[in-house]
């Protein structure tokens, strides 16, 4: 196009073009967005992720309870002494992905965990109380969690992914 | 004319591609070096204009149909909640129901230009008759998606035409049940079609592509009618065609956009606002704005049979127009009478259009047979008759010859072009206006609204007040389901903090469960829940209420209008005046009158309302002076109290409109800039073919 120019003003012509071209960038860039944004979660789907609060009463020790927090199950575990033990007495070393149990309970609550139930492989959900190391076992391609929800053996990357959650008194949290 | 181009990509990636399927050289010679004629004038933008518009329809009605739910039971509700809740849900939404109308729009400038420059006739007969197939899909797919909403237009709509077919001699009955999968419209309709009016759109991309191919083949006609003979009467289509037809594109955006931003329900029915209800139908049923002509012919004969088969002879009559015309000359310019007579013809169509949003009763029904009449005469009449009576003025030689003296007189030409569309949008768009009539009632006079006009914004202070008469009185009766205690809490809205909204929404009792006991149980309501409603059913509703049912409110603005009259709905137009349902709910509140004047009884349980359409209402008074109490000094009369809760119900209505209106006024500012661009660089690009 520069080629086009006339010669009395060879650069008009050319801001021109390059305006409107530039101008016709911005509005294609302006209309896409709405068409992009549209596929994020919406407004309703955004306040049913609401945060939830758990009673804990029910679970006896040992027992444990699959609750749905934003479309995901969340495991819920009363561990027995012996699960407590085996997950803080473990060689940090000897894990895939190192993390001491403390940083994944509550203090003052080394009773309850409280993880995601996805598998870090690939999304599926882990069966509780089975495994050779009293946690997790996941029957798609053979994870195994231990009793702190942390990845021992298998596919797996990741330890189980503990959810943003508190304790509102001993006995209730709050999820999210 | 678009023969094997000779066109050779040099980068040697597409050069080997290129060996394998010559797609570069055919979109080369069909898009770029492809002749067109010089003298084409923007008459011609309109089939740019159509392909965007299917273009969009596609592209937004893809995306709608994932929010979509094809369900009779909740069709209605997920198309509010598309545009409430879903990330520009409300522009995606106006911009495919505007977006059908500018279809239209754009399709019948296409035809009425078809027709007066005589591009039907040879070498272009299956193009044109293409294009009445492409015309005829359009129908079809437009009418099915207007049913998808699932209002009361739409139910009964789908009603009415589908039982067009019972017309059919003995099969008629068993051909509508087969449309419906069902004894009356239902569910199973509603989900044919979904799944048809998804699928039409690509058959009308298919024969779209076979249009355009014929029309490659044939060659574009042009104002002057004569063929392209030298090198001098063409121009490449690219640059010079496609920057014409980008600016002519932005021009039309311009006007696209005045709907979908700023008028985004005047080419719709306020009864669509109102959930499909089987067992009431409208007071007029009327078909979108672009059916009307042909719904008018229908009414207007007085057998079935016959008005059926007028109604698709009137489409039909289209395809043999290349034979009924059989006049030498193509262009009208040069054939002094043809000229005339297609005038009249588009006045007919229009008139016909007005009469069919118009009641079918006395006046109406004569002008619609005799309009009828002139419809089917001009195309079995008067083209055959003039084919071989009129004298036509003598053609020129070449289009070159015809660039060169016409090119005075074409600001005249473009600014009869603008009005012409200023004025044909006005009138048809707003033809439809007049049929949604709340009759029996007087006008409500118009208020002063915070949020009319395109600058306008809710009153903060108002929606709060509103809030509370909502709460306080309104509620014991009246749902208000699609509202969120969450959306206090939007931009756009009452205003209020996160915290306020939670701290509402737990004054609340909201039913959950069932919990691990099986049972139903109830706690406080939290920001997700919406406005549980008064009462647990319809039935229990009516009971309640001396045989009535109050109806939900969330949509109560937009699902009631009043009738505007001509030559008001025009103005409406530019205007931008939309407030026909906030007047009519103010009005009804404050209406009510203690004495029935005189001539006028009401029956047992009802009660007088000068605004209500036959005065008798069921609702009782509702307000009364200083029943709601107000913490910041608004006086605590019923004119306020209508006015704040009529405010707060508009909100309701349409949470979005602030930022509708704040977008659309950077879109305006954006089209307006960028359409003066184009027009400078058309001009550029052309200068040296002029
Ligand atoms: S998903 Fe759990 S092991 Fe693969």
């Amino acid at each position: 196009m520069t080629t086009a120019s006339s010669a009395d003003h060879p650069t008009r012509r050319d801001f021109l073009y390059v305006a409107t071209g530039a101008a016709a960038a911005v509005g294609a860039a302006a209309t896409v967005w709405p068409l992009v944004a549209q596929m994020n979660p919406d407004a309703a789907t955004i306040a049913a992720g609401a945060p939830i609060e758990v009673d804990l009463t029910p679970i006896g020790e040992g027992q444990d309870i699959k609750v749905f927090w934003r479309g995901k199950p969340i495991y819920i575990s009363h561990r027995t002494k012996k699960q407590i033990e085996e997950a803080q007495n473990v060689p940090l070393s000897s894990l895939p992905d190192p993390q001491p149990d403390s940083a994944r309970v509550k203090p003052g609550h080394d009773q309850w965990l409280v993880v995601i139930g996805i598998c870090t492989h690939l999304g599926c959900i882990p069966i509780a109380h089975e495994g050779n190391y009293d946690g997790f076992f996941c029957p798609c391609h053979g994870s195994q969690y231990d009793s702190s929800g942390r990845i021992r053996q298998g596919p797996a990357p990741a330890n189980l992914v503990v959810p943003p959650y508190q304790f509102v008194s001993d006995t209730k949290i709050q999820i999210g | 004319m678009s023969g094997p181009s000779d066109f050779q990509p040099t980068n040697p990636a597409l050069k080997w591609i290129e060996r394998r399927l010559p797609i570069f050289g055919l979109v080369h010679s069909s898009f770029v070096a492809y002749p067109t004629p010089r003298n084409l004038n923007y008459w011609w933008t309109f089939g740019a204009i159509l392909s965007m518009m299917l273009a969009v329809q596609i592209l937004t009605g893809v995306i709608l149909a994932m929010h979509y739910t094809p369900h009779a039971d909740l069709a209605f509700q997920s198309v509010e909640l598309i545009v409430r809740n879903v990330n520009y849900g409300w522009l995606l939404r106006n911009m495919h129901a505007c977006g059908a109308s500018m279809f239209f729009f754009a399709v019948y400038i296409h035809m009425f230009r078809g027709l007066y420059y005589g591009s039907y006739k040879e070498p272009r007969e299956v193009l044109w008759i293409l294009g009445v197939i492409i015309y005829l899909l359009m129908m079809a797919t437009g009418f099915m998606g207007y049913v998808l909403p699932w209002g009361q237009m739409s139910f009964w709509g789908a009603t009415v035409i589908t039982n067009l077919f019972s017309a059919v001699p003995y099969l008629g009955e068993t051909i509508v049940t087969w449309l419906w999968g069902g004894f009356a419209v239902g569910n199973p309709t509603l989900n044919r079609f979904f799944s048809l009016h998804y699928l039409l759109p690509f058959v009308i991309a298919g024969v779209v592509v076979l249009h355009v191919w014929a029309l490659h083949v044939a060659g574009q006609n042009n104002p002057a009618g004569v063929d392209i003979k030298t090198e001098k009467d063409s121009v490449p289509f690219t640059p010079h065609a496609t920057i014409k037809d980008m600016f002519g594109v932005t021009c039309f955006l311009i006007f696209y956009s005045w709907f979908i931003f700023y008028m985004p329900n005047y080419l719709g029915d306020a009864d669509n606002y109102i959930p499909a209800n089987p067992g009431v139908t409208p007071a007029h049923i009327v078909p979108e704005w672009y059916y009307l002509p042909f719904y008018a012919i229908l009414r207007s004969i007085p057998n079935k049979l016959a008005g059926v088969v007028c109604m698709f002879g009137a489409i039909i009559i289209l395809a043999f127009l290349p034979w009924l015309d059989n006049a030498k000359t193509r262009s009208s310019k040069y054939r002094p009478l043809a000229k005339q007579f297609f005038w009249i013809f588009v006045v007919v169509c229009i008139l016909l259009g007005y009469l069919g949003s118009q009641p079918p009763e006395g006046v109406y029904v004569i002008a619609g047979r005799i309009l009828t009449v002139c419809y089917f005469a001009y195309f079995l009449i008067v083209l055959p008759l003039l084919a071989r009576i009129e004298t036509p003025r003598p053609v020129p030689n070449s289009i070159a010859d015809d660039v060169l003296s016409r090119s005075r007189g074409k600001i005249a030409t473009a600014a009869s072009i603008a009005l012409a569309f200023v004025v044909a949008g006005g009138l048809f768009a707003g033809s439809t206006q007049t049929a949604r009539a709340e009759e029996g009632g007087n006008a409500p006079p118009a208020q002063k609204w915070s949020f009319s006009g395109p600058f306008g914004m809710y009153d903060r202070g108002s929606l709060q007040r509103g809030l509370k008469v909502y709460k306080e009185v309104c509620s014991a009766c009246h749902g208000l389901s699609l509202i969120a205690f969450r959306n206090l809490a939007d931009p756009g809205g009452p205003g209020y903090s996160p915290a306020q909204a939670a701290a509402f929404a737990s004054e609340y009792k909201i039913k959950d469960g069932p919990n691990d006991q099986g049972e139903m149980f109830e706690r406080p309501g939290r920001p997700a829940d919406y406005f549980p409603s008064p009462f647990p059913n319809e039935q229990a509703a009516r009971v309640a209420n001396g045989g009535a049912a109050p109806p939900d409110l969330s949509l109560i603005t937009k699902a009631r209008s009043y009738k505007r009259g001509f030559p008001q709905f025009v103005f409406d137009f530019f205007t931008q005046y939309q407030e026909q349902g906030p007047d009519y709910v103010s009005a009804i509140l404050r209406g009510f009158e203690e004495k029935t004047p005189a001539g006028i009884t009401i029956p047992e349980g009802s009660y007088y309302n000068t605004y209500f359409p036959g005065h008798a209402i069921k609702m009782p008074k509702p307000l009364s002076d200083g029943q709601v109490t107000y913490d910041d000094g608004s006086p605590t009369t019923v004119a306020q109290y209508a006015h704040d809760v009529t405010t707060f119900l508009m909100w309701a209505a349409e949470p979005h409109m602030e930022a509708r209106k704040r977008i659309g006024m950077q879109v305006f500012v954006f089209l307006i800039i960028f359409a003066i661009l184009m027009y400078f660089t058309k001009k550029k690009v052309w200068a040296d073919a002029h």
